[in-house]
């Protein structure tokens, strides 16, 4: 499912920003705070390539140093979230009778609840909170929807004659799931686990472009904070630009790696456009 | 009709929970600043909101916790959800009654006008499938991606202030009192415009790309190639049998994602100073007014369970397998 | 039985344009006279289903034409009488689309849309072909339509799932009859259903038949079920025709060798136990 043209194109863009996220202190020419008072508000130019801010420092070096905790966040929010939906939906799905029915009801609860005000809410109650707590914010709002789609998966596989046979046999419970359907389920937890990076780091951008996330964290989020409350706007376009072009980047990338696993689950999107094109083909020949 | 009685009886319980969540909600974070401010301001609270903020907070502790879940239902059902502290304790309902509509309208009409926009181009890009339409994907793929607050400051910087085409902030002019004029409506619809452009093009991507997927799934289907065999004209296939089909779970991811796009354009809000929920919210939260924190919550959480409801009742009428209760 | 031609198919080939490439149909020439039941056998994967598609021009990609053609006959207002579909811009192979040919699916659970009424999906087909008809004789021709297969009228209003798999079926051959068309084909019709059904809708088809004088081509793997509704028979294998008879030939003097083992791999009802269809005869 990693070979399709699509989901290349996104790990090699995502690979690009875990680069620039290890390698910030090597590849950012300034400090992210670092102040050159000669240098304010300055257009894109040489020496700093994105321009400033308006207490002179290097917009470049902020998104490149910014971009170490947004993949952070985002991959631990990510990596919680899918485990607690994986947990809840393949239990969910497998189980039946009130158990089944009380955690598919529990997660559709999660589901409708509206994240953004939940996290603001949460979020605003702590001072300086962790990288690890804001992950852990984003996750309990976000595992919802991959433990839907898994129960939905699961209980199609329960049927399957492959795990009806390993029932018969008498597997116990946990080797059944382990063994036989986690395999199956590669594909939609791979699905899952990329959407819920993707909504973790636009969460916490948002979060941190609020202000509800202290700006002590550094992340694409809050260089827009900054840019909104110190009057960049609208003329300073280098200022809250290229953050939220990198936010779009990124979310880009992780969609174009989900595409590219859903190709993969879905043969028929596979080849859609290449046998339209045949199609084409075919009608000039006859026609000719 | 099994299946919307189960629907309603799921939301019922939805709604409960939510209620019951900002029941416990001040009742774990930290600090009390309820009492604070309760005892800076003695005289200015009524025995009865000074109450009703004990209810709501969890401050009457000489009851049990049964008791102030009790007595928390009825202050709810009574429509009292206490006094907004930054609002010169106004009631919050109040409060919140004033912003609501300007949310609801927004947001209301600019989700369904980009479902349908976007459900529109994905029919016609999933049928072409391999043409021009094509190169739709990775444009639609980038926005979907982007940020709706961001989107909303770049449409401020290049419509409004750089253009000049459309007020960069606020749901009317300056000095203009609301009243049932056209030229207040007009001020509304300018002012709506951009925020409203700026929620449709944000989202679009999602659903053209959705419902492509899935025209491309339907089109695979038997029925789709007896249409064509029957000789049918192209656009009966495309509607009729095709989209029909391929809307339908794209209406379920619809009411699903609610949630999620009410969160979006809360913030964009903020960016456009627009007076509806999400400003509320915000501002509320940097003023620590806890009661209209818990109030604003309450209200969207309850908005999106209609929401879902509507999409719902939407969906079981067009697709009749519902109507016999086995989905 | 000198009948006149309705169909002429010579040379057809269809390959699936794919790595490496798969020539789904060789080189296939058969005619289907007026009137006439032409059966057409094979294992799955023969290509029969493929060649169905093919004379109707609705193969998708990767699957396309490669060579030969298909002749209608006699078909009002051409030249000549004949219509080579092969050659026919997609807007005319529209309009003689179910007009002059039908189709009757494999699997009726999922050829009907789920979220038409039976009433609507009848109804498309006079709106598309017979645009002059108003509004209150559609839904009588509907209905009658209906009637005639034995689902009855009152299911105008029904939606597919509400059908039993035998009267989906039945619709779907109504459906198919709806313009009268002198060429019915009918992929596979009653493989999904149980055999006391499939009993009632070869009846069925045997009646309309005779009542509207329509050929069939019956597309099956069941050779045993060809060889009692058939007139002809032409056996498929690997994408080509290896034998072409009349049923009583090919049951009593099958030619190919093929043909022989297709024969000679049906269990026996009668006989003593492990014989099969052809007991005793050259296998």
């Amino acid at each position: 499912m990693f070979t399709n043209r699509k989901s290349i194109t996104g790990l090699v863009i995502l690979g690009l920003f875990a680069l620039l996220a290890a390698l910030a202190d090597v590849v950012a020419p300034f400090g992210p705070l670092e102040k050159d008072y000669t240098a304010l508000k300055q257009p894109p130019s040489a020496t700093h390539w994105l321009g400033t801010t308006h207490l002179g420092e290097d917009i470049f070096s902020q998104i490149a140093h910014g971009t170490r905790g947004v993949l952070l966040v985002g991959l631990t929010a990510g990596v919680l979230a899918t485990l607690v939906a994986v947990i809840v939906g393949v239990s969910a799905g497998f189980l039946t009778g009130w158990r089944g029915e009380s955690l598919s009801a529990l997660s559709n609860v999660f589901l409708v609840l509206p994240a953004i005000p939940l996290m603001i809410i949460v979020a605003s109650q702590y001072d300086d909170p962790s990288l690890f707590l804001i992950s852990a914010v984003l996750a309990i709002t976000g595992w919802a929807w991959g433990a839907r789609v898994l129960r939905a998966q699961t209980m199609s596989l329960r049927s399957r004659d492959f795990v009806q046979a390993a029932r018969a046999n008498g597997e116990p419970l946990w080797r059944i799931i382990a063994v036989e359907m986690l395999p199956n389920l590669t594909a939609v937890i791979a699905s899952s686990f990329v959407g819920t990076v993707t909504a973790a780091v636009l969460g916490l951008t948002t979060l941190a472009f609020v202000g509800v996330i202290p700006i002590t964290n550094l992340n694409w989020g809050t260089i827009l904070y900054w840019a909104q409350q110190n009057g960049a706007f609208p003329e300073f376009w280098w200022w809250y630009v290229p953050a939220g072009l990198a936010i779009a980047l990124l979310g880009a990338a992780l969609s174009l790696i989900s595409f590219g696993i859903d190709e993969y689950v879905n043969p028929r999107l596979r080849s859609a456009g290449e046998r339209a094109r045949l199609q084409k083909k075919r009608t000039k020949r006859s026609t000719a | 009709m099994r299946l919307l009685l189960r629907r309603a009886a799921f939301y019922l319980f939805t709604a409960w929970a939510a209620i019951t969540i900002n029941f416990f909600l001040p009742r774990m974070l930290k600090g009390d600043p309820v009492s604070a401010y309760l005892q800076k301001n003695q005289g200015l609270v009524s025995p009865e909101a000074a109450d009703a903020l004990r209810t709501l907070f969890g401050l009457d502790t000489g009851k049990s916790l049964a008791e102030q879940y009790a007595d928390y239902w009825v202050l709810l059902l009574s429509g009292d959800l206490g006094r907004s502290f930054s609002h010169g304790l106004a009631p919050v309902a109040d409060v919140i009654a004033s912003a609501l509509p300007w949310t609801v309208g927004l947001v209301g009409i600019a989700t369904v006008l980009s479902f349908l926009l976007g459900t529109t181009l994905g029919t016609l890009v999933g049928w072409f499938r391999g043409g021009r339409g094509d190169v739709i994907v990775p444009v639609a793929t980038f926005f979907s991606a982007v940020p709706y607050f961001w989107m909303g400051l770049i449409a401020i910087a290049v419509f409004a202030t750089g253009l000049g085409w459309f007020p960069a902030s606020h749901a009317y002019g300056k000095g203009t009192t609301p009243e049932f004029s056209a030229q207040f409506i007009g001020e509304v619809i300018a002012h709506g415009t951009l925020p409203a452009l700026t929620v449709v093009l944000a989202s679009l991507g999602g659903w053209v790309l959705g419902m492509r997927n899935m025209m491309i799934t339907v089109l695979d289907e038997d029925y789709v190639t007896v249409a064509q065999a029957k000789g049918l004209s192209r656009r009966r296939v495309v509607f009729a049998y095709a989209a029909r089909n391929a809307v339908l779970p794209q209406l379920s991811s619809f009411a699903l994602a609610l949630g999620f796009i009410v969160g979006g354009t809360l913030v964009m809000e903020l960016v456009f100073s627009y007076p509806g929920v999400g400003k509320l919210l915000l501002d509320a939260t940097n003023a620590k007014d806890y009661p209209l924190m818990q109030g604003l919550f309450l209200v969207i959480t309850l908005t999106v369970l209609v929401a879902n409801l509507l999409a719902d009742v939407a969906y079981a009428a067009l697709d009749p397998r519902t109507r016999q209760g086995e989905v | 039985m000198n009948r006149d031609p309705v169909l002429s198919v010579s040379g057809l080939s269809v390959t699936y344009d794919v790595d490496p490439p798969v020539e789904a149909v060789r080189d296939v020439s058969l005619t289907v006279g007026q009137g006439e039941v032409l059966g057409l056998a094979g294992e799955s994967g023969c290509g029969k289903s493929t060649l169905a598609y093919a004379v109707q021009r609705l193969l998708r990609p990767p699957a396309e034409i490669t060579g030969g053609q298909v002749v209608l006959h006699a078909v009002d207002g051409a030249a000549g009488g004949d219509v080579d579909l092969t050659t026919l811009s997609p807007a005319e192979m529209d309009r003689l689309r179910w007009d002059q040919v039908a189709m009757v699916f494999q699997g009726a659970m999922n050829s009907l849309n789920p979220v038409l009424t039976i009433g609507a999906q009848l109804a498309d087909v006079f709106t598309r072909h017979r645009p002059a008809m108003g509004r209150a004789e559609r839904t009588a021709t509907c209905g009658a339509l209906l009637e005639m297969v034995g689902v009855g009228a009152d299911r105008l209003r029904s939606y597919p799932h509400e059908l039993s798999g035998g009267m989906r079926q039945r619709v779907m051959i109504a459906m198919a009859l709806a313009l009268r068309p002198r060429l019915l084909i009918m992929d596979e019709p009653t493989t999904a259903l149980d055999v006391l059904v499939q009993r009632e809708i070869l009846q069925e088809i045997s009646r309309l038949r005779e009542e509207l004088g329509f050929s069939v081509v019956f597309i099956t793997h069941d050779l045993p079920l060809l060889l009692e509704i058939s007139d002809r028979i032409a056996v498929m294998r690997a994408g080509r025709v290896v034998e072409v008879g009349t049923a009583s030939e090919i049951y009593h003097a099958a030619r190919h060798e093929y043909t022989k083992r297709l024969l000679g791999s049906f269990p026996s009802l009668t006989g003593d136990r492990g014989d099969f269809v052809r007991k005793g005869a050259a296998v």
